[in-house]
């Protein structure tokens, strides 16, 4: 899915900036007098507290208990797991409650961008809410993909019902109307097991008039795409529900606002959603006792690519990541010496080097000083008989591919960075080419309306960061066997093949 | 008079330079121009023009109310992309007749329609085979070798990416990720995902599928895609691979494919023996799930 808006992790960056100072201000305070010989210097390591490891996850603490198929996606095994137990009680607490909830738990949502799910949804209950009469709506992000992601799909196929209960939780925290869940076309099975689900759940009461009992009148639908990966942006999915091309929308007014057919709605991840309902009913310190702080819960990682056994898999935010590849994959084909790179959350995000991948904690704030993302947690591992620059050339093809077309950066830039890819694939290109290739990318991102533009601008900055020598080496083979290309990837002869080039070269 | 004269002097004129600007005309571009993956515009084909009349079966109709029921009635052409799909499934392929149907009951200006029909890769606006094979090529499936799957299918059916065999059975397309990564490589075929392929399997997979088609005749009739399959008539508890009551592990099922119209077909999913998504040696996580107990219940008593 799309890394959501980009003004989502800006707000994120500039409450960190705004907080930041405070904190630097009190510790310039003077200690106080009694303390002061006991004055420490900055650089003692604080003894007394244990370093806290990460993962290791015991069973009865994992939310989708369904993962492997255990059991029947139908209500009765559902329920028997632990679905739509005290629903009626969490619905009656209120709004108020519900959003305090997750605001505390400390839950982030799931689709890529990681904002705070609680204050995302406290935007649905602006002032004077209560006095609109229009419809407001909670859509469900179910159009998974972004490359490598698979965890949204066994979520609607094996756990249904949580997603169903989690439209009925997060719903009331918003007070919407009804809810959309938007899957994408390709996945027509799991389409029709959710479809199910919903369809016991209205027989049972616990969705329609008087949803469970609790006097709320609440509706789910179901709406399939037919294969645009942009539609994962929350905009361009909100114009594909409404009968469009899914074409992103200018920010503001952002969906709370004006939204889905023109009434205020939130656009939200299977997976957040999906969880709500546990959090609620084990508790927000449950939830928050994973992970490190501002990287909490347990979370879906689908890891793929070169391991020896790839997996999707619930874990504890902040796990190592390659405990997480051993302890759950088998480990790296051919042992961890053998790892070339890892590319961490889904294929927007820049690609790491294996000096990086020894120490990487798996969570949203390490993978960013890492200068990657974590995304959607999808793990795509690379081995050193990887040829790392087809790999990143074919996500070039990906995005050439799935750019809609509307903003100039990203429909020309998409193409343009396909075409030198393929070319530096086969090594036909110039060294000085490769910073124009940055530059290229550095032009797109944040020129255009969705975050596609900084999709297919990062794992290309990534390559160049970590695997600039590779590309050079590659261009210096080519120059070698044949001659030095032309600038614009002609072949070195292309002048006396009677070929139309560039002047000046 | 004297001003129609000049314009038709003028128009004279101006064709004549057209005819002079011709010779010089020289291509500015010397790379051969690449077509986008599919042609974005409509051409009247003999199987696909406006005079072929297009209605919904009175089955179809009925689905066609319910759709519309779920969304707001003055947002009628939301239910635009679920009434193509439905046109697409009746029919075949996406002709332009069905979105003059769907423009037509939806009450929007066709253009509108041709618009969403165009956008989407998953309407077919030109006729496919009875099996539409989608290879997913994307970076997690290359890394695990799709390159070969992609090779075993073009070599066996002897059709590009694209192409569809004369016998009007296979399309083979090449698409972008399909979101089954941890079960890469995989194809999808029709509505069926088939995952952890390797090249032997991919082959003996299209063997089965050609089988099938001979043998219930489908193949010389040319009847809509798709077998219609077993899958979707069981209770949720029933048959279907991925809604099984919990007594029935699928594992236990694998390979032992599902019945359509008398013929047996390799079950969807993963071909390798593995169930779903998890590490084909054997479970690392889940080893034993516990009943739902209030002991797991928050403690605070907030509930």
């Amino acid at each position: 899915m799309l890394a959501k808006p980009a003004t989502s992790s800006k707000a994120l960056s500039s409450l960190h900036q705004r907080v930041g100072p405070c904190i630097a201000s009190a510790s310039r305070l003077p200690p106080p007098s009694s303390s002061r010989q006991q004055r420490r210097n900055l650089a003692t390591v604080q003894d007394g507290t244990p370093k806290r490891t990460h993962g290791n996850l015991p069973d009865q603490d994992r939310i989708f208990t369904n993962l492997y198929g255990h059991h029947g996606a139908d209500l009765k095994s559902a329920m028997k797991y632990g679905d739509w137990h005290k629903t009626k009680e969490i619905i009656l607490k209120g709004h108020d409650w519900i959003i305090s909830e997750i605001k505390a738990s400390g839950l982030r949502g799931r689709g890529g961008a990681g904002f705070p799910s609680g204050m995302k949804w406290s935007f649905m209950n602006f002032k004077d809410w209560d006095k609109d009469t229009k419809p407001r709506y909670l859509v469900v992000n179910a159009d998974e993909g972004e490359p490598g992601t698979c965890k949204d799909r066994e979520i609607m196929r094996k756990d249904p019902h949580k997603l169903v209960e989690g439209c009925l939780v997060a719903g009331r925290a918003m007070n919407c109307t009804a809810a959309y869940i938007y899957i994408r076309g390709e996945f027509y099975h799991e389409a029709t097991v959710l479809q199910r689900a919903i369809q016991e759940a209205y027989k049972a009461g616990l969705l329609g008039k008087n949803a469970c009992g609790s006097g709320y009148d609440f509706d789910v639908f179901i709406h399939r795409g037919m294969g645009a990966y942009v539609c994962g942006e929350e905009t361009s999915l909100i114009e594909s529900l409404e009968g469009k091309p899914g074409k992103p929308r200018l920010k503001p007014p952002f969906p709370a606002a004006v939204g889905l057919f023109g009434c205020p709605s939130t656009v939200a991840n299977v997976e957040t959603i999906a969880v709500a309902p546990t959090i609620c009913r084990r508790g927000a310190s449950w939830f928050n006792s994973f992970g490190r702080e501002r990287n909490s819960g347990t979370k879906l990682f689908c890891i793929s690519g070169h391991v020896n056994n790839p997996c999707t898999v619930e874990e504890e935010m902040s796990i190592p990541l390659r405990e997480l590849i051993d302890k759950h994959c088998g480990g790296v084909r051919g042992g961890w010496d053998n790892l070339k790179a890892i590319i961490p959350g889904g294929s927007s995000t820049p690609i790491l080097p294996r000096r990086i991948c020894d120490e990487q904690l798996m969570d949203f704030d390490a993978l960013k000083d890492s200068q990657s993302g974590l995304g959607t947690a999808a793990v795509i591992v690379m081995d050193q008989s990887t040829d790392v620059v087809r790999a990143i050339a074919r996500l070039s093809k990906f995005y050439h591919h799935e750019s809609c077309g509307q903003c100039t950066p990203c429909r020309e830039g998409s193409k343009w960075t396909d075409q030198i890819m393929q070319r530096f694939e086969k090594g036909e290109g110039r060294e000085r080419e490769i910073d124009m290739l940055q530059e290229l990318t550095k032009q797109v991102e944040g020129h255009t309306i969705c975050a596609l533009g900084e999709a297919f601008a990062w794992p290309l900055q990534g390559l160049i960061r970590h695997f600039r020598p590779e590309l050079e080496e590659r261009i210096r083979q080519t120059k070698v066997q044949g001659g030095e290309p032309l600038a614009g990837g002609w072949v070195h002869d292309a002048q006396k093949r009677g070929m139309l080039i560039a002047p000046g070269q | 008079m004297a001003s129609k004269l000049a314009s038709f002097l003028l128009r004279r004129s101006a064709s004549n330079g057209r005819v002079v600007s011709r010779h010089q005309c020289r291509r500015i571009t010397a790379t051969t121009p690449r077509a986008s993956s599919s042609l974005n515009v409509h051409r009247d084909a003999p199987n696909n023009n406006p005079s072929i009349p297009f209605k919904f079966t009175p089955q179809n109709e009925k689905l066609v109310e319910e759709i519309l029921t779920r969304y707001p009635s003055q947002y009628k052409k939301a239910a635009v992309m679920p009434l193509l799909d439905l046109g697409q499934r009746q029919h075949g392929f996406t002709s332009i007749s069905v979105m003059n149907e769907v423009a037509r009951i939806l009450e929007m200006p066709p253009m509108r329609v041709y618009e969403v029909a165009t956008f989407y890769t998953m309407y077919n606006r030109t006729p496919v085979g009875k099996y539409h094979v989608q290879c997913c090529t994307t970076t997690p499936c290359q890394l695990r070798d799709s390159d070969s799957i992609m090779k075993a299918i073009t070599s066996h059916l002897g059709v590009q990416n694209g192409e569809t065999t004369p016998d009007n059975l296979f399309t083979l397309t090449e698409v972008e990720c399909l979101g089954a990564c941890a079960n890469a490589p995989m194809v999808q075929i029709n509505d069926d995902y088939y995952e952890d392929l390797t090249a032997e399997t991919t082959v003996d997979l299209l063997k089965s599928l050609q089988a099938a088609a001979e043998q219930t005749g489908a193949h010389a009739t040319g009847s809509a895609p798709g077998l219609a399959g077993d899958a979707g008539k069981g209770a949720v508890k029933g048959a279907e691979r991925n809604v099984q009551g919990g007594g029935e592990r699928t594992s236990k099922n694998q390979g032992r494919g599902y019945s359509a119209q008398g013929v047996k077909l390799p079950s969807p999913g993963p071909l390798s023996g593995r169930t779903t998504c998890e590490p084909k040696t054997g479970l690392t996580s889940l080893l034993e799930v516990k009943e739902w107990s209030d002991a797991k219940m928050r403690q605070d008593g907030a509930l």
